[in-house]
């Protein structure tokens, strides 16, 4: 229930409401909620309704490459 | 830089593997990490998460679902408030389908009553303006997570003078039964990853307590498959290198300080009950929320004291359902599991929550997705 989902902001309107696009899917979402201001492009994470962080993407990308790393290391290692 | 494809980035069994290398290499002792939140559990399930870790982890499922823990006691008051043709009980998710003491708000709703299931607590304001000879109750569930929404919807109704909105609060909080499982001493925990969707509410610092309390680490983490494995490397780094810890795997969106704009509207409306059953559980102080006394007009438990039952009821003899969230059994030790208790005609709550323990062993436990 508390999962919620990554999603791209595409339209923001001057009531507080944003659609949003969901793994392809646009929906009508509040940012009451939101702490910060977000732009077109951004990413934010959806959860009933709302939105309720701005997704830092850098971070995501960060944590991608930690990820490549681990699995270089491996490789070498293992020399596979 | 690309763009974040987050599902596959976040699922890569490559990934996934790697982490699980790493994991069996650094362990150098018995870990049991109970996953607070079912939504975990799901995750590990699902991915068969499990059998690629050392066997020296070991999963306790939590009392993390607020469809788990809502009591029959609850649930019964719902069943009143709908009973009235000028009341609409609105409530989110799976909650509907959860035993009370007779009923379940489904039954009631098949038997023509007027329950309606939203995906979101907005929608409460637009059924509300569509019905306005109605009285609208908003069975309001969730962690930290969903109230702030509820509070959202408060402020909307006061902004727009609505007179026919209620709210029936069962907000309750993560960090108290967490202490309440630890006390008891009963189940044998070494450390914890979080729900990160609970931090982005309420940041990571919620769990400083638990961690100088108990020494226990506490990881924040993702539910993707990846964010999970790498959360017990965080664990198993911790107790190698002899630290004790919260740390914030999901990085993402969590930070130590949380979503203070949702936090300060929680504060506008909210206090903290001195008490809240949790189903399985008992009682726990401190551990819920109810609405302000200044705003007592919209509280249900308020406004409709006089017809809302009070009586604790006890769970079905069978089930063990409190046992599973107190991190004491797991699912496969239910009599009935799988047997008189299955999604479609659910005992206890830990069946009827997607992200319930029961649940999850019922759909998942025969997968072993990532076998090596
Ligand atoms: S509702 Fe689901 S996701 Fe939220 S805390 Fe509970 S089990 Fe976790
Ligand atoms: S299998 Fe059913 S009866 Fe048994 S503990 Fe789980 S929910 Fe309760």
């Amino acid at each position: 229930m508390c999962l919620s989902i990554p999603s791209r902001v595409e339209e923001i309107f001057p009531d507080e409401t944003a659609i949003v696009d969901t793994m392809g899917v646009k929906r009508k979402v509040s940012l009451h909620l939101l702490p910060e201001p977000v732009d077109v492009g951004d990413y934010v994470l959806i959860h009933v309704g709302y939105a309720i962080t701005k997704m830092n993407e850098e971070d995501a990308l960060e944590s991608l490459k930690i990820y490549e790393e681990i699995v270089k290391h491996l490789e070498e290692e293992s020399g596979e | 830089m690309g763009k974040v494809d987050f599902l596959k980035d976040f699922r890569d069994k490559e990934k996934i593997l790697a982490i699980s290398k790493l994991i069996k290499k650094e362990i150098d002792r018995p870990i049991n990490v109970m996953e607070v939140c079912g939504g975990h559990t799901h995750t590990i399930m699902k991915y068969g998460l499990k059998q690629l870790l050392p066997q020296e982890i070991d999963f306790i499922h939590g009392p993390g679902c607020p469809v788990c823990i809502m009591p029959k006691e609850r649930i019964d008051h719902g069943i009143v408030l709908c009973q009235d043709e000028k009341n609409i009980l609105v409530t989110l998710g799976d909650m509907i389908r959860v035993p009370g003491s007779e009923s379940s708000l489904a039954k009631e709703r098949s038997k023509g009553k007027n329950v309606k299931m939203v995906y979101s607590p907005l929608d409460v304001l637009k059924i509300a303006q569509e019905n306005p000879n109605k009285k609208v109750i908003y069975f309001a569930i969730g962690f930290e997570t969903t109230t702030p929404m509820t509070a959202s919807v408060i402020e909307k109704v006061l902004e727009s003078k609505m007179k026919n909105v209620f709210f029936h609060i069962n907000h309750v909080l993560v960090p108290p039964p967490i202490k309440a499982i630890m006390e008891s001493k009963e189940a044998k925990i070494d450390a914890f990853i979080g729900p990160s969707h609970v931090s982005v509410i309420t940041g990571a610092k919620i769990y400083k307590d638990i961690v100088d309390s108990y020494k226990t680490p506490v990881v924040v983490a993702g539910f993707e498959p990846v964010d999970v494995m790498e959360s017990i490397l965080r664990i198993v780094r911790q107790f190698k290198e002899g630290r004790r810890e919260v740390e914030i795997q999901y990085t993402r969106a969590v930070t130590w300080e949380g979503n203070v704009k949702a936090q300060n509207l929680i504060k506008k409306y909210f206090e903290v009950r001195d008490e809240f059953r949790w189903r399985g559980i008992g009682d726990i102080p401190f551990s819920a929320l109810k609405i302000k006394e200044e705003f007592s007009f919209l509280d249900a438990e308020v406004v409709f004291k006089d017809i809302l039952p009070n009586k604790p009821i006890d769970d079905h003899k069978l089930c063990i359902c409190g046992d599973i969230l107190k991190g004491i059994a797991k699912p496969y030790d239910c009599k009935v599991f799988g047997k008189a208790c299955k999604p479609e005609n659910p005992l206890g709550s830990c069946m009827v929550s997607s992200e319930g323990a029961c649940a999850a062993y019922y759909k998942y436990g025969n997968l072993e997705v990532y076998k090596q």
